[in-house]
């Protein structure tokens, strides 16, 4: 790897970082580097300063919290899919986790990493979206808390303000729900072609709540609100009634990706039926 | 030559000797060389396809810190020749290339500037402050548009078409005149990107006191390379020495001379320094030759019950902006191969090969055969399709048959050996055809997906006959007994991933009965090895393992002659098997080959005219290729609702002659395989109009991991050569040359009852997907 010159930096405090990174307009922070290194490696990223966040203490954390689970930003995506805590109602994000890359990708690459770079093909974002989590970020004015729902503002950008780190989410885990990540796999990147996260909320085998979230399709991760409104009050194990309620799914996408891998029609073709896999495997999970 | 009963070597699934130091990392590779001294090459590339240069301006990066020279085009003029292109084709058109473009860019990717500095991200960093000014200009990206006209890549030439190759066989309009079936397909080999794991490196040192350049490169050709670099570079051949250290995987992309060989190489004469360079992915993915870009347009004349008639080819192939070695020669291999398995007497070619603004194309694994293979086999396809035959029936009556061998094609090659009907049958039962095809009835009925691909193949191997080649098939090598007994084989066919430390030492054990730990395989050091060519085209056993026997044969009847001195009998009479020599029909009579070693190296007591040593060096000229055959089928199954194929099922049963090491061959079929399934379903090298290499990088071009690909099933036939001694045919291209349309037959078959006769690769999800919308 031939980057352009950088400051280095790994500071062993959250407070240390945040000043670090507002000292320089330039810095980025490096939590993990799965899709951080491959840029600097190409020279699209040309940060002054890199702050590397893996000194930092209290950040790989996976806990029950207030009858749901916190987990820490640094926190690698392998243990996010191995999680015992994580392997039921919220079992969308493990699904998740477990889509991202490899096994070396998965054991290097961060919860919080992948959220802040805000790849619209990321796999995460959709997981924490559907799951209506909250991330915490923390900035030299202290904690702020910002709902998933209003993180995501375009490709690659959030609303952390360029002196925040992002260093945790909180996944509220609602008593009998279901969940499921499906998605269609860019056979070049491993990248979500259209994933799709699914969180359903039972009332015996009927489908009270519905919450989908697509990742991949648009130019950001999207819910998908018509198909979450079809889906209450069905039984989300008949398939036929399942992509029914998906029908159509796509059209929540206002501008979806085209490019050589999938054109736009195919990208909102594919939301409809992965958002009734991601349904129907929830539901029979 | 005579063959040991026990214990044989050849044959068994010995480990590889080669593997410890590679999968401990204790290897070197050109980029693992620590040369004291040493400087660091990096290149300003073009980024328009087609670009007028104005000016460069080198100052900024000569300022950069720790630069230690900057040079362009203009500096090499004199100092550094053009790259070659080896060919024997009447009236190619041969456009000046130069290690770095002067006056004009012609692809993204073509060299300007080079910046050598003390560190590799200084180098890096100065790219950045050379200035050059461009004037673009419209490019040809098109291969038909080149072809008609369009924009000149090279405006001295006054045209795109480099040359053009008609062949003609037969009668071919009494064959179409009438014909019962007339079938009219265009057919696309798309362009693929080789991806070799260990990118492309040299490393050049300049000996000042012996006046030597000494080249480490990643190369599969080191002689002929060091060959092309005393004439590029003005010096005699014996002040230049090449080494190919390990090299990480080449598939035909490290079968070359590039402009980096010379480039780094002239840097280190003129500076007086080690220079060295690395490819970077990028320039992997721009800047090294790609594979394919063959355009087909088939016309095929059959009978009712799918007898081939004749075949009209026109093809276009998209050579790139330049030529590289073998650019032109490639698809004059598939010209050869057409004809396949099949008795086709009546064929038409009309092959033009076409200048485009994109990274020059050349040999990829299979180089030509693929393409030539794909072609026939669809065809093959569409007739059962067209006729209602079955498919594995329509090749059926169409094979040539056992007792034509050696069988003469029209277009005028001698296929030494072959056997298709067993393979087929052995094939049809393996995979229990039958059964597949109720299992497909019972699945379209109820809705669901799935295609049976069948290929049956010829390759042509064991590159070769001198006479055909256009620069000598030749094969060298020496074998030195050392006094202790150790065996020292000095190959010139320079392996990258073959195996060959093992398949040769398997030979030498068998005919000297020396334990295998007691061979040394030595290769990839011109000062070293005496003599070679490289190896590539499926050859390194077939010529290089040829060579080798050849040696061995001298050595055994050197070791004859002295052991029959030391017992005193006829030398006619000594039977050499298992490391002893011993006379025939008087058992305890005999001498061990370490006795005959020793007494040819003491010398004291040689029986008269036999000089001392135990060495021998021979040239191993192939009288023909070799022509190993196959017959693959794989099932793929298509998700309706996403159009996604995937691979469930692969058996194949391929017959590559003698196989030395059947782990290795399985080896080479696995991997050949998962590249015809690469370009069946996922690699294609996408150029938009302005000729930027869209799939640029590993983000975009999907290389196959190695989970996308089944279990396969390998079964073998036998069918020696009698081409060379040892019988091996060769098998590093047959995967990829059976594989590809074995695939694409499959994923076509899994339509083909919606009314579909072809699709073109790869058989990416969104063409099944808007298919089947169609059809709805």
């Amino acid at each position: 790897m031939l980057p352009s010159a950088f400051d280095y930096v790994a500071p062993s405090s959250l407070e240390e970082a945040i000043e670090a990174l507002g000292a320089d307009p330039d810095a980025r922070i490096l939590a993990g580097g799965q899709s951080l290194i491959p840029l600097l490696k190409l020279r699209l990223a040309r940060p002054g300063r890199l702050v590397d966040l893996r000194k930092v203490g209290g950040l790989r954390y996976l806990r029950e919290e207030d009858g749901g689970v916190a987990i820490g930003a640094m926190t690698p995506h392998a243990e996010v899919a191995a999680s015992p805590l994580l392997a039921g109602e919220a079992r969308a994000l493990a699904g998740a986790a477990a889509a991202v890359g490899d096994v070396q990708v998965r054991n290097r690459g961060t919860f919080g990493g992948s959220l802040a770079h805000a790849d619209p093909s990321a796999d995460i974002p959709a997981a924490v979206l559907a799951l209506g989590a909250t991330l915490v970020a923390r900035g030299p004015d202290g904690e702020r808390e910002i709902p998933a729902e209003d993180f995501f503002l375009a490709p690659w950008t959030t609303a952390l303000r360029p002196d925040e780190i992002l260093t945790g989410a909180r996944i509220p885990v609602r008593e009998g729900s279901a969940g499921a990540y499906a998605y269609l796999r860019q056979k070049a990147s491993g990248f979500a072609l259209v994933g799709v996260a699914a969180v359903l909320e039972m009332d015996g085998s009927t489908c009270r709540a519905a919450r989908l979230a697509v990742t991949g399709a648009g130019n950001r991760p999207l819910r998908l609100r018509e198909a979450e409104e079809a889906l209450a009050g069905i039984d989300p194990t008949d398939g036929d009634a399942v992509r029914e309620a998906c029908r159509g799914a796509g059209d929540a996408i206002e501008s979806p990706q085209d490019d050589l891998h999938a054109s736009a029609d195919y990208r909102r073709s594919m939301t409809e039926v992965i958002a009734a896999r991601a349904v129907s495997r929830a539901a029979s999970s | 030559m005579a063959t040991p009963t026990m214990p044989k070597q050849i044959g068994a699934r010995v480990r590889r000797k080669e593997d410890p130091r590679l999968i401990t990392g204790s290897s070197t590779y050109t980029d693992d060389l620590k040369l004291r001294g040493a400087v660091h090459c990096a290149l300003l590339r073009s980024p328009h396809a087609r670009a007028r240069v104005l000016s460069i301006d080198t100052s900024g990066a000569e300022e950069t810190d720790g630069v230690v020279a900057v040079v362009t085009g203009r500096d090499l003029e004199g100092e550094v020749g053009g790259l070659p292109v080896a060919h024997k084709i009447e009236g190619l058109l041969e456009p000046p290339h130069l290690p770095l473009a002067v006056d004009e860019v012609r692809y993204v990717g073509d060299a300007v500037a080079a910046v050598v500095a003390e560190t590799a991200f200084a180098a890096r960093d100065a790219l950045e402050r050379i200035e050059v000014e461009y004037e673009e200009l419209d490019p040809v990206v098109d291969v038909e548009a080149a072809a008609e006209g369009g924009p000149l890549v090279h405006e001295d030439l006054g045209t795109n078409v480099a040359f053009e190759f008609p062949f003609e066989a037969g009668d071919v309009e009494t064959a179409f005149r009438d014909a019962p079936v007339v079938i009219r397909q265009r057919l696309m080999n798309q362009r693929q990107i080789p991806f070799a794991v260990e990118p492309r490196a040299v490393a050049a040192r300049w000996d000042r006191g012996h006046r030597k350049l000494e080249v480490w490169s990643t190369t599969q050709i080191p002689h002929l390379l060091r060959a092309q670099l005393s004439l590029i570079l003005g010096m005699p051949e014996h002040s230049v020495r090449v080494v190919a250290p390990e090299v990480g995987g080449g598939f035909g992309s490290k079968l070359n001379v590039y402009a980096e060989e010379a480039l780094v190489g002239h840097l280190a004469r003129a500076l007086g320094r080690p220079v060295k360079w690395t490819a970077t992915r990028t320039e992997g993915f721009q800047a090294t030759i790609h594979g394919r870009d063959q355009l087909a347009e088939v016309e095929v004349a059959a009978e009712e019950d799918g007898t081939l008639r004749g075949m009209k080819v026109r093809l276009l192939q998209d050579l790139g902006a330049y030529h590289q070695l073998l650019t032109p020669v490639i698809p004059t291999l598939t010209v050869l191969m057409l004809p396949g398995v099949y008795r086709l007497r009546n064929l038409r070619v009309d092959l033009k090969g076409v200048f485009t603004n994109k990274t020059p194309t050349d040999a990829y694994r299979g180089a030509g055969r693929p393409e030539a293979t794909y072609i026939i086999e669809r065809v093959v396809d569409m007739v059962s399709d067209e006729t209602g035959v079955d498919p594995a029936e329509v090749r059926r009556r169409n094979f040539i048959p056992d007792d034509a061998f050696p069988a003469e094609t029209c277009t005028g090659l001698s296929y030494d050996s072959g056997g298709y009907g067993a393979a087929l049958d052995a094939l049809l039962e393996a995979a229990d055809y039958e059964g597949l095809r109720r299992e497909q009835a019972g699945k379209r009925e109820r809705g669901e997906l799935m295609g049976i691909g069948l290929s049956t193949y010829v390759e042509i191997c064991g590159l070769g006959p001198s006479a055909a080649m256009p620069a000598g098939g030749w094969e060298a090598c020496t074998v030195e007994v050392r006094r202790t007994g150790n065996v020292v084989v000095k190959t010139g066919v320079s392996p990258h991933g073959q195996g060959e430390e093992t398949t040769f030492a398997q030979i030498v054990a068998d005919a000297l009965g020396v334990s295998m730990d007691a061979v040394e395989i030595a290769h990839g050091d011109t000062d070293y090895v005496p003599e070679g060519i490289g190896t590539f085209g499926s050859r390194a056993q077939a010529v290089g393992g040829a060579a080798l026997s050849l040696c061995l044969e001298d050595l055994r009847e050197k070791s004859r002659k002295i052991a029959g001195h030391l017992l005193e009998a006829d030398p006619e009479d000594v039977e050499f098997e298992e490391g002893e020599l011993r006379i025939r029909g008087a058992p305890g009579r005999s001498v061990g080959f370490g006795d005959v070693v020793g007494a040819a190296y003491m010398a004291d007591d040689l029986p008269e005219g036999v000089e001392p040593g135990l060495a021998a060096t021979r040239f191993f000229e192939p009288p023909n290729f070799t022509f190993p055959f196959g017959a693959h089928l794989c099932v793929v199954d298509v998700d309706p609702d996403t159009g996604e194929p995937s691979l469930r099922k692969y058996v194949a049963v391929d017959d590559c002659g003698t196989v030395i090491n059947p782990m290795i061959v399985d080896g080479q079929l696995h991997g050949g395989i998962a590249q015809a399934v690469a370009q069946a379903l996922y690699e294609e090298a996408v150029y938009d109009e302005s000729g930027q290499l869209v799939t640029g990088s590993l983000m975009d071009y999907p290389v196959p991991k190695s989970t996308y690909l089944p279990s396969y099933e390998l079964h073998r036939t036998t069918t020696p050569t009698p081409v060379n001694p040892l019988g091996a045919k060769g098998v590093g291209e047959a995967g990829t040359i059976g594989g590809t349309p074995c695939v694409m037959n499959a994923v076509i078959d899994a339509v083909s009852h919606l009314g579909v006769r072809h699709l073109d690769m790869p058989a990416r999800p969104e063409k099944l997907w808007r298919v089947l919308a169609e059809s709805r």
